[in-house]
Formats: structure tokens, sequence, C-alpha cells
């Protein structure tokens, strides 16, 4: 069955299993990019997860439109629909291509040699177009349709890379029952042996024998398999994380499906059998369409039977490129030559290609290549130790396949802090002493032949399995037919001077840039990459930095560990936003916190504001009040008559123990050791720089109980100074701490007629003045619900907080509530609270302190138990400048015009006028209109306010400055008497 | 120093860029003696030393750097450059660094590309924007630029801004700086490096101070490296989260704990995000790389580390606060990701000064944003050194300012919710 896709609005067919890089080969197709500074043409340099050039736009078509996908790894579905990226007007006439006709311009770090005159031009003029001109794909302008999922894993032992070596590792390490997770990026199992055609293990064709490992690991149920599924990045403590593609590959996906999901992975041991990345040879031309690595020729013969060509040259410094061209030579590529840079090729390979009629030469390479959007000619010859070129030959073909030798993938090892270690036989790192559970198998630690990785990854499973604690014996060696031993020999140098050649593909980072970079002084190798861009492309450098690397420690005449390697960054391949956000989305993002009388609330057409994660109600406007005529009225039915006010978002804390007043003593400047059972207290709290960090009344409810209620925002704050001062520097108290903010529902109920609303339902307590005054606290019922009862006031108004357990909230809420209305009382919310509460010149903490208030700047001075050894805090409180002239303490203001209402923030100067740099007084901290007062009120930090009462200073606005008269920060009731009422 | 500038590009460009020579002296390493050693070449010591040497005549000066320079915080951060701080104090620091900003390209002769494209702070409740209120009111007290937004002009400031209904952050306001911006981090470094080595300073890479000296009056005397001994009167210590560490060769200990904290980019795509914008509500800030990569900085692990490689949660952390302001970019790919250590005092400022130690300065502590002061620690804190007395700028930011209280703690003052 043929799949119908679309590449830049032309269709074609692919075949199940096709990528899209092997779809369009087997098309015809060779351009499939642009380059990202030069624009040149480009085609597939790699068949796999490391191809920088072939990167596409795919359309789903409903806002589901990815830029920057990799073509070797978006597996062709009917419908599909890809475009080509980074041209204008199109991908075979890119008029942008020009960049290339000024490249002696465009050198390396040109841009940091000039746009700079005149000044400000670079923002305005020079930047715009660069921008322009940069990027590579289009991003994404709609919200993602699609939704993304993650999960958390243990497991014994994780097998990253399903290749020999891997499948190998997985088998063995759960033979003996251990919890085994197989991941590979690939939508199939299997690696490298995809593409192989002539080995036979234990009797099986290679693809043949991979399906009978998988059947064998999925046959046990500790085994959890993961294709698609990459291993992108090491975190502390063996967590690994994995990207798994769920959907992307589905002509018509469920909607109701994840697209892709994260998983973090915290393994006992780990495999890494992440395999080798071939390197490509540095030649001028090497980046053709046509010209690819050689392994990737043959995985796109082989295995998407999509001949990259017909006629090819092989080029090469290793014994591998020999299978490739055998391979190709099966598949009905003719291979004109076989260049070797090498002077010997003496192994079984070269023996074996010599024997198959390919034309062998060794002590050769490749000098250029020419050909329009693809290679037609390569021109080859050999250099004389005095780089003189000899027999130079023209060979016409239409594929050059090329082999720089291999690069063991040490992303992961690296990450895991593991060392690594040159091996100058094969100019390649490898892994050397690990620092986390881990072990490397087969070619990502530098054993490449299959039987020998067999073997590796055997081993490693086994012991990973063994150290995670599970008996494993090493499986039976398989038996290998077939695979010729591939010889590992150095690669050979690209010659330093020569023409433009490509090093880092997608950047255009040429050798040149290289050599520039040296010449100018960058010299380690984290300079070249940041000043060249060598390796920051999408493809980090996974085909382009052992090459620079190389390039640049032979420039400098150094080893090239002295040079030094860039640091490996996760992730190994990019990673989609959404998957690493996973649920994360709307009210996952962030849980939204509702009171029990929430639903009653937004029943009443409450308007509700965000406190931290909770929904508080600010106002509930009747009929169509606005703001402000909502909360007057609200204040001014608290101040006649009663208000009901849910404050169950303050934060609650009970505090337990022998020696729990002792650790309030320490935690609060107040004194808590004589404070009576029933009583309550006004307690603040400083944080160790002896600022104030949270205040809240806390009642005792006997000799060894504290309820403690805190700030709404700070109630988490609270806890975690607690906690880490009980158990980091006081564990020898007795005292244990519990949240229990969702525990019990707060009904405030404030005003004039409070007791009168509270008496004839608290199931025949005494609330009169006598038995329960002011700051007192009585355990008791309300209609029959058991209840915390607090004679507490934020209102300056007789108050009461009645605290009952939070599934009984609603029922009470609404037995207080018609009691309130029978008086002539309401419901008020945050707004009204803020602005009784600033009548009465109570502060709140963040609003009138931020941080940087002290309780004398407050006001609160009077709080702090003097007698007291020590509290937390209270060190800092003789630094001079605690006390010293000039701080900003609170006052309260008054507007010239008591219509005028400032706006908060708003700054305070000692005169009218105010130019640029005049020192700032002070800010206006709350600001309310007219509610109950006849008038606008203010509350102000203002620098030496206490001393400025009955002054006037200024508040800017930018309408103008207000005159302020400075005035003590109790508007209402100074004396307290409609408290104690 | 050869001047750098088109018409030279063009002439190299004919020439096979053969007259292209180092952009600074790399000596293998530090004469026997200078006026003024500045450990550490990251930013901070470069434009120092450069300093120095340029306006206060001292050019036998060595920048001492364990690695390479600008490979630490310079080379790690989100380029982010303000000034839009609330305390005067801060205020005056940063915006003196902006000032300098403005003209650094043409100062050092390399284009640090410096691009006021706006930084723009998203108030999300009613919290959020009496804060960002009081910021704007500052500033504007003290003629820092800072405009407060509605959420239609900070749609129109930055269009793909979402205003949509019922998000659970709605976008209540905003506060802009248009100064603000961004920078190329690695040319600063650079860009310094090339013009103090000009100015005859010495930048000695892979050479680490092992110990400070002092002589019998307790005086600085030099410093020890893996590169040979150093004599000299006068060391600033300007080493980032690893102050303590250094600072302790001295005996002096340093109010500061070290965090990794995170960045990250995704690939680079086409101009979508034309400013710079912060949410310290839900922990997220992003802008658009010249280079087509989204810029977005993670916060800190919760513990003090010197590794670079903070946890997997922090960065997808700030990748769910990203997906939630700009749904649209939930298709995009992290590209690279990384941490960097950052110095964090009790206040959260920068110190910047004297120390106990006669010859000794320190210049540290700046947190998760130093980049965009660069210029102006640097300046300041030449000037500190060269006259043994700091510059009005950074005479509040002293080291003692934890003994007298005298804090300047901005967290403090924007962050505590009620």
């Amino acid at each position: 069955m043929s799949l119908r896709f679309s590449f830049d609005g032309r269709s074609y067919l692919g075949e199940p299993g096709d990528t899209l890089a092997s779809a369009l080969l087997a098309n015809g197709v060779r351009l499939l990019g642009r380059s990202f500074k030069y624009h040149r043409p480009r085609g597939l340099l790699a068949a796999g997860s490391e191809e920088p050039n072939a990167l596409v736009e795919v359309d789903r078509g409903y806002g589901a439109r990815t830029p920057n996908l990799r073509a070797t790894q978006v597996e062709v579905y009917d419908g599909l629909v890809a475009r080509s990226q980074n041209r204008f007007p199109s991908l075979g006439f890119d008029l942008q291509a020009v960049n290339d006709l000024a490249a002696p311009l465009l050198s390396a770090g040109f841009y940091y040699k000039t746009f700079m005159a005149p000044r400000g031009a670079w923002a305005k003029l020079y930047e715009p177009l660069i921008r322009r001109a940069a990027g590579l794909g289009r991003a994404p302008d709609v919200a993602d349709p699609d939704h993304y999922a993650s999960r958390y894993a243990h497991c014994d032992v994780l097998v990253i890379g399903s290749g020999p070596a891997g499948l190998a590792a997985a088998v063995a390490a759960s033979a003996g029952g251990a919890r085994v997770i197989l991941c590979d990026e690939q939508p199939r199992f299997g690696g490298s042996l995809l593409a192989d055609r002539s080995a036979r293990i234990d009797g099986l064709a290679a693809p043949d024998w991979v399906a009978a490992q998988v059947g064998v690991l999925a046959s046990r149920p500790e085994v959890t398999l993961l294709t698609r599924t990459t291993a992108f990045g090491w975190y502390p403590d063996n967590m690994v994380g994995l990207a798994q593609r769920l959907t992307d590959h589905l002509p018509e996906p469920d909607p109701t499906l994840p697209r892709e999901r994260l998983w973090q992975v915290r393994a006992k041991q780990v495999v890494i059998a992440a395999g080798a990345i071939e390197r490509p040879l540095v030649f001028p031309g090497n980046d053709r369409p046509g010209v690819m690595l050689a392994d990737a020729a043959r995985t796109f013969a082989v295995r998407y039977n999509a001949a990259p060509g017909q006629r090819a040259v092989i080029a090469t410094t290793s014994d591998t490129a020999y299978r490739a061209a055998l391979d190709l030579q099966a598949c009905g590529v003719e291979v004109a030559l076989i260049a070797d840079a090498r002077l010997r090729a003496d192994g079984p390979l070269p023996a074996a290609a010599r024997a198959a009629g390919i034309r062998v030469e060794t002590g050769m390479r490749v000098l250029a290549t020419r050909g329009r959007r693809g290679i037609r000619v390569a021109i080859m010859g050999r250099i004389d130790l005095d780089g003189r070129v000899r027999n130079r030959e023209w060979v016409r073909c239409s594929l050059l396949g090329m082999s720089g030798g291999w690069t063991p993938s040490l992303h992961l090892f690296s990450q895991s802090r593991g060392e690594l270690r040159f091996d100058p036989a094969s100019e390649t790192f490898l892994p050397g002493a690990s620092a986390a559970a881990e072990r490397s198998a087969g070619s990502c630690r530098g054993v490449h032949g299959l039987d020998d990785a067999l073997a590796d990854g055997a081993m490693a499973g086994s012991a990973a399995a063994h150290d995670s604690g599970f008996d494993a014996a090493l499986p039976a060696p398989c038996h290998v037919e077939g695979a010729a031993q591939a010889g590992w020999t150095s690669p050979v140098p690209a010659r330093r001077k020569q023409r433009r050649a490509f090093v880092d593909f997608q950047n255009d980072v040429t050798s040149k840039d290289l050599l520039l970079a040296t010449q100018e002084g960058f010299h380690s190798i984290e300079h070249v990459k940041r000043y060249t861009t060598t390796g920051m492309a999408t493809d980090q450098g996974k085909t382009s930095n052992m090459n620079a690397l190389s390039i640049v420690a032979a420039e400098l005449g150094r080893p090239v560990p002295a040079v030094g390697l860039t640091t490996f960054r996760p992730p190994y391949t990019p990673v989609t936003f959404g998957t690493l956000a996973g649920y994360s989305r709307g009210v996952l993002f962030d849980p939204v916190r509702t009171t029990p009388v929430h639903g009653w609330a937004a029943a009443h057409k409450a308007v509700f504001e965000d406190v931290g994660l909770w929904k508080r109600a600010r106002y509930f406007p009747r009929g169509d009040e606005d703001m402000h005529q909502a909360v007057a009225r609200e204040c001014r039915t608290v101040r006649s008559a009663v208000g009901l006010f849910d404050a169950s978002t303050l934060g609650k804390i009970e505090i337990i123990g022998a020696d729990a007043a002792e650790f309030m003593n320490r935690m609060y400047v107040n004194a808590w050791t004589k404070l009576a059972p029933g009583r309550c207290r006004y307690g603040l709290m400083l944080g160790e720089n002896g600022f104030l960090m949270d205040d809240g009344v806390a009642g005792r409810l006997a000799p060894d109980r504290f309820h403690v209620t805190t700030t709404t925002g700070g109630a988490p704050r609270v806890l975690a100074q607690m906690e880490d001062y009980l158990q980091t520097e006081w564990p020898e108290l007795q005292v244990w701490l519990t949240s229990v903010t969702e525990q019990w529902a707060v009904l405030a109920v404030q005003g004039p007629r409070a007791r009168d609303v509270l008496a004839p339902l608290v199931d025949g307590m005494d609330i009169e003045a006598a038995a329960m005054p002011h700051m007192s606290v009585a355990v008791g019922s309300i209609v029959g619900v058991p209840m915390r009862l607090f004679r507490v006031s934020f209102t300056g108004e007789l108050g009461f907080e009645v605290n009952v357990p939070a599934g009984h909230a609603q029922a009470v809420w609404e037995a207080v509530h018609a009691r309130v209305e029978a008086l002539g009382g309401c419901v008020y919310g945050t707004e009204a609270m803020h602005v009784l509460r600033a009548e009465k010149g109570y502060i709140i903490v963040g609003q009138e302190s931020d941080g940087t208030a002290t309780l004398g700047d407050l006001g609160l001075g009077w709080a702090i138990a003097k007698a007291k050894r020590d509290f937390v805090g209270k060190r800092s409180l003789d630094r001079a400048d605690m006390t010293a002239v000039g701080r900003r303490q609170l006052v309260g203001l008054l507007t010239a015009d008591p219509a005028c209402v400032l706006d908060e923030g708003a700054q305070l100067t000692e005169a009218a006028a105010a130019p640029v740099g005049t020192r700032s007084l002070g800010h206006v901290t709350s600001s309310y209109g007219e509610a109950t007062l006849g008038h606008s009120i203010a509350l102000a930090m203002l620098a030496d306010g206490r001393a400025r009462l009955g002054e006037t200073v200024y508040a800017q606005r930018p309408e103008g400055a207000m005159p302020v008269r400075v005035v003590d920060p109790v508007f209402l009731d100074p004396k307290g008497v409609r408290l104690n009422a | 120093m050869k001047h750098f500038s088109a018409a030279r590009l063009l002439r190299e460009a004919v020439r096979g860029q053969s007259g292209w020579t180092e952009h600074w002296r790399s000596p293998d390493r530090p004469a026997p003696a200078y006026d003024a050693v500045i450990v550490g070449a990251g930013g901070h010591g470069l434009a120092t030393a450069y300093y120095l040497a340029k306006q206060h005549g001292i050019t036998r000066v060595a920048v001492l750097e364990k690695g390479w320079l600008g490979g630490g915080n310079t080379g790690r951060n989100t380029t982010i450059i303000r000034s839009n701080y609330l305390m005067a104090e801060s205020a005056a620091l940063y915006d003196h660094a902006v000032k300098l900003w403005e003209g650094l390209s043409r100062e050092l002769n390399y284009n640090v590309m410096f691009s006021p494209r706006g930084v723009m702070m998203l108030a999300h409740t009613v919290h959020d924007v009496q804060v960002a209120k009081r910021h704007v009111y500052a500033n504007q007290l003290a003629g820092i630029d800072n405009d407060w937004l509605s959420p239609a002009q900070a749609q129109a400031y930055c269009p793909p801004l979402r205003l949509d209904a019922g998000m659970r952050y709605p976008v209540l306001g905003a506060a802009l700086q248009r100064r603000g911006g961004t920078a190329r981090h690695d040319a600063v470094a650079w860009g310094y490096a090339r013009a103090a080595s000009a100015l005859g300073v010495d930048i000695v890479q892979n050479c680490e101070v092992t110990g400070i000296r002092r002589d019998a009056s307790g005086a600085i005397c030099g410093v020890d490296t893996t590169r040979g001994a150093v004599s000299a009167r006068r060391v600033g210590v300007v080493a980032a989260g690893h102050t303590s560490v250094v600072m302790a060769q001295a005996g002096v200990r340093m109010p500061i704990e070290s965090y990794p904290l995170q960045a990250l980019v995704s690939e680079p795509v086409k101009p979508c995000f034309p400013c710079v914008v912060m949410s310290n509500t839900i922990h997220a800030y992003i802008s658009q790389s010249d280079k087509g990569e989204l810029v977005i900085g993670a916060g800190t692990d919760a513990y003090t580390s010197y590794s670079q490689q903070g946890g997997l949660h922090i960065a997808t952390h700030t990748l769910d606060a990203i997906c939630e302001l700009f749904p649209q970019f939930r298709r995009m790919r992290m590209l690279r990701n990384w941490g960097g250590i950052v110095d964090v005092t009790p206040d959260r400022s920068p110190i910047i000064g004297k120390t106990p130690v006669p010859g000794l300065y320190v210049n540290c502590g700046w947190g998760t944003g130093g980049f965009k002061a660069t210029p102006g620690s640097g300046h300041v804190f030449a000037h500190t050194m060269a006259h043994d007395a700091p510059h009005p700028i950074n005479a509040p930011f002293a080291l003692d300012r934890f003994r007298t209280g005298q804090l300047i703690d901005e967290a403090a003052a924007a962050a505590v919710a009620h």
C-alpha cells in the first residue's frame, strides 16, 4: 500500500516504513533544504537524527504546524504535508543564495566588526535585517491544539539504544526478572541491524534476529519497550529524561491521545548503547546534494530500498565504508570507485570489495566536487607530502559516500559527569571513569564489530542487572556470520590550506572560518564554537564537532584534548516544549484554590481576585453597582450593622507539644509564656534579617496547644520557616506543626451587631463581652457543628471569626448569613475588608510592609517582648540602620481634595515640583475612595513620617502633584471603643 | 589594535582575511608584578580591567582566569538588560550601566549588539499591579523610563501576548522599559578583552589563583597561581559563583550562597517575538535572539551547589509557564539547556567595594541578574580600585551593609505577597 504525501506542494508516493527523507530520495528528490547563512542547496547528509541539512515544516492543518523537523525522522503517513523552509521564493530558486557570493564578507564573526555606526543604527537598521535573514522555520502562530502527557517511572535497568549492543543488553538484563526499560529514538528496534543485509546472527538474518529478540523482551512482564523515544538528558541521581513521540506518525490520530509523553525515569542502573555517528570528510564542495555519509547511503539503499544515486564514489578513511560500497553495489548502485585516503587498505572488507570487482584506490582523496544542485563529478587525486596534487581524476557520479571514521555518541555519558578519555588511535573520545551508575556498551564506547558489540552489550546488561540486585548469568555468545570485522584505523586529517569546505553544515561553518578563528586568537574550543557558531545548530554538532576540533588542534599544533571538547548539553535532540510542560496547562498549570463557600459566593455574583493560588471574593455587586459602589455599601453596612466575610484562605497552623509556648517565643517577637489559654495575641514574625515577615492572630487553646493564623500568601513560607528552625536548630523541642489551612473554614462576622448574629447560633455559649472579651478564643459549637470561636477584628468593629470544619462550612455559612441578613447586614469581600482595615490603620503584610520594613517603621514596635532572650530576627535589630533617622514610617494621608483617590505606588515628595532626580520621601501603600468617613484615605510609608504629622507633602501623579496632609494612620476610633464593645 | 569597520571587512574579504590578528594577546603566564590583579575574566572582571586602563591610567593590570575568558555566567545568561529597579540605589547602578550599554559598541569598537527592544514585565494579579505601578512611579521620579501599559497596549507592543478570557494568569497590565533590551553576551566579554588587551592589560587564561598573599601588616601583596606567583598591591576578586572560594584564600568569609541557575533556548525560527517579556509571578522570561532562538530563563535549584547542572523539573517548570503565557510556542522545541552558578547575597543585591583586607576588593553577589550591569559594574569597580574608595554609585553596595543593616532588598520590596 503506497502512501501519498506532499513536499513543497508536489505530491509523491511513499511506502510504509519510509521517512520523508527516504521517500523523497526514492522519488529522485535530492534538494531538501537551504543552509542557514549562505542558502546553499542541500540534500541529505545522514539518515538519522544527526541530519543537519534536511529540515522541514510539517503541517497537519489544524494549527498543528511544526518547524525544523528532520526529514530523516519524519515518518511518512498518508496525507503528510511537508514544506521546505528558509528560502524565498522557492527551494529551487532562492534569492538569498546571493549570500554565497558575498561569503568572503560574511566570514566568521563578521558581525562583531561592523554595523556600529552611527550610534543606534544597529537596533534600528542592521539588526532587523539580520533577524529577518536568520531563523530557520516559521514559529507556530496559533495555540497548539494537541496535548501532552508525562509520567514518572522507576526501573532497575534502563537501556538506551536498541542496536546490537542495546538489544543484547536488554535481553541479558531482563533475564533474571529485573525491571528493564528499553528505549530507542527510531520507530523500530534494531538500530544498525535494520540496514544490515549480510550478517546472520544465530543463523538468522539481522532483522529477523532483531524480531526474535524483541519477541523475547515483549514476553517478559517486567520489560517496558519504548520506540520513538529519545533519551534526551541525564539529570542528577540517575534520572534520565525520555521524550516519546506518540501520534506524529499517524495519518489521523485520535484527538484524545497525547501527541508526546515525557518520561522521567529514575534508573538504578543505566546501559548506554547510543551507538556512533559517522564523521563527514572535509573537502571543498562536500555539501553538494548527493554527497552523504557512506553509511547513510547504505541505510537508504538497504533499509528503505531508496537508491541514493545511480553511480557512486566512496571516499573513506576507514574500512566500514567498504561495507557500504558492497551493499550499495548489491542494491544495484554502480560503485565507480572507492578512494581510501589511507596508504594501505588490507582488511577483509577492502579485500571483499576488490573481489567484488570494485576499483579501490588508496592514498586518494576528494579534491572537489562539481554539479549544480547536486553532485555530478568528484575530482579525485593524490597529495604529496609537500602538498602537490598528483593523479588528478574527474569521476562522474551522482552519489559521493564519505566516511571519516566514527564518533561515539558520548552525550549522555558526558552529561552523567563521566570522564571522557581521548583515544589517539581512533582520534575519538571514549567513555572513561563513570560518575553515575551507568555503563556504556557497543560502539558508543568504541566497540564496533557486530559480534563484539553483541558480546559487550550482553555483558553490560548482565552486569547492570547484577548491580541492581538480580541474578544475571551471562547468556551464551551469539554466533555471527557475514559481518566482516571492520578495521578501525586513524582518520586522516583534513588538509589545512584549502578552499572553503564545510564542517558544520547547518550553520555554514567552513574550515576557513575555523582557521580564521584561531588566527584571531580564539584558541579554546569553546571560544571557537561561540565565535564561528560551529556545533551550535539544531544538530548540536553531531557530525561536525570532532572535525572542528581536529582542524583547530592541527592548526594550533596541539593535541586534541589540550584544545578541549565543548560541553555536551541536553537535550540530545530537540524536545518539544509541550512535552516538557506535560499536563501543565490552565488550571493544571497552577491549581486554583477555592474556599468551602466559593460556590455560594459565585452564586451570589461575587467578583473574584487571585491571591496566591486562591480565588477570593473581592466584592458582591448588587444590581448594576460598580466596584466602588459595592465596596462603599459593604463598608457602610459593616460599620452600621454587620458584615459576613469569608476568611478561610488565612493560613492556619496548629502548634502542639510541651514546648509549644517556648517555640512560639522563639518564632515570634511577642511574649507567649503568660498568655492564658482562651486568650489570643496578634503575633508578628520576623525574617532573620529583622524585617517583618508575617503576621496573624494566634490563640492559645491549651497550655500545650496554639492555633496560629498567617496571611493568605504567607502560609507556606511561615510553615517552612517554622519547620526549618524546628528541624535544624531546635530539634530538642517537643513541638509538632500541622498545617490546618484547608481543615478550618473561617467566617468573619464583623460589626456592631456581630454578637447579635451569633448569640442564638452558638449552642449555649456565653459570648458577651465579659465572658468573651476582644482577643479571646473559645471552643464550642455552632448550629451543632464543632467550632473554634475567636473574638478578633480586622475591621475595627466588634468582631468574631467562626472556625468550623471545612466540610460543614457551607451549612454554617448559610445559617449565619440568614441571621446577618435578618439584622440588616450583608456579605463583604476582600476589597471592603481592605478599606475597613485601612480606616483603622491596620497593615497588610506585603502592602504596607514590603520586606524592608521593621516593626518600628510600621508602628508595631510595642509588640516586641524586650525581655526575651532571643527570637528569630532579634540579632538583626541591633544593626545601626534598623533604627536610623530617615527610615520610612507608616502614616496616614489625607488629600487636599477629599474626592481624590491617589494611585497606590504614587511617590511622595517634599515639593509639588518634582524635576527628574527628585528624592522620593516614600510612597502610597494603600489608597481608597470615600467609604464611611466622608473622604478618601491613604496609607503611606514616609521618611521620618511620624515626625511629620500635620505637615503637607506632595503625591506625584501623571495629572499633577496632589498636596496631602500627613496624619496618624488610625482614621477611626483610635481608642478602640467599637472594637471592645 | 586594528580598527574594526565595514571598510576593513571589505579589504580583508579581498585579501583572503590574512590581515586579521588576534583579538587579544594571550600571554602564557602572568608577569611577576602588576599594579592591579583582577581574579576572574568574566564580563565584569574584563570591564574592570578595561576601565582601570582607560579611565584611571592603570595599565599594568592582569586578569587571571581559571578557565577561558567569558566562560562563566557571562556566556550563560539570557542577556537581558534593564534598569527599572525599585530602589534608588539599584536603579542608579543599573541605569549607569544602561547608559554605558548605549555607547558600548562604539566605545569598544566591537559590536556587542545592544538592542533596546524593550523589557516588559507583566502583572497578573491586583497585587502585581500595585507592585508594578510602584516601580513605574519610582522610576519616573528618578528619571528612568518605565511606563505602565494597559493589557491592550501591552499586546500592541508585543503581539504574541494573549489576552484570552479565562487564562489561569490573565494579563492585567505591564510595565515597559523601552530602553531595556538584550545584547550579545560573548561579544561583551570579547570586546572588553580586546580593548583592555590593546591598552596593555594581560589576560591570562587557564591560570587559577591558588592563594592570596598578605604582608606583615595584613595588606594584600600578591597572589599565587597555577602559572606562578604574582605580586600586586591591589587585587580585585570578580569570581561570581566561586567568589566565596577565592575570598576564603584571604581569610574573608562572604555572605554568599551559590546556586545552579538554568536557561534554555529553542530551535531558531523566523522573527516572532519582538521584545523581552518577564513575568515574576509565574517565573518566566523570554526573548528571541538575533539568530532566531527563543531564549528562556529558568529558576535556581532549591539547593546550594557548585555543579552547573540543575534539575529537569526546574527547566520544565519554566516551560510550563512559557506555554501557559504563549500557548502557540507549545510546539517549539528546546534545543539547548544549561546551567551556571550564581552567587546570591542575603539581600539579593551585589557587593561592590572594599573588604576588611587592605588592597583587596570584591565585586560579586549579582545573583541571577549580573549581565545587565556589566559595563556599570566594571566602571564603578575600577573607580573603587583606583581610588581605594567607592564611586558614589557603588558606595551603598558595600560589604559592611550586612553589618549595618542598610540593605538594598529589591526582591523583598517587590515579591512579598499578602
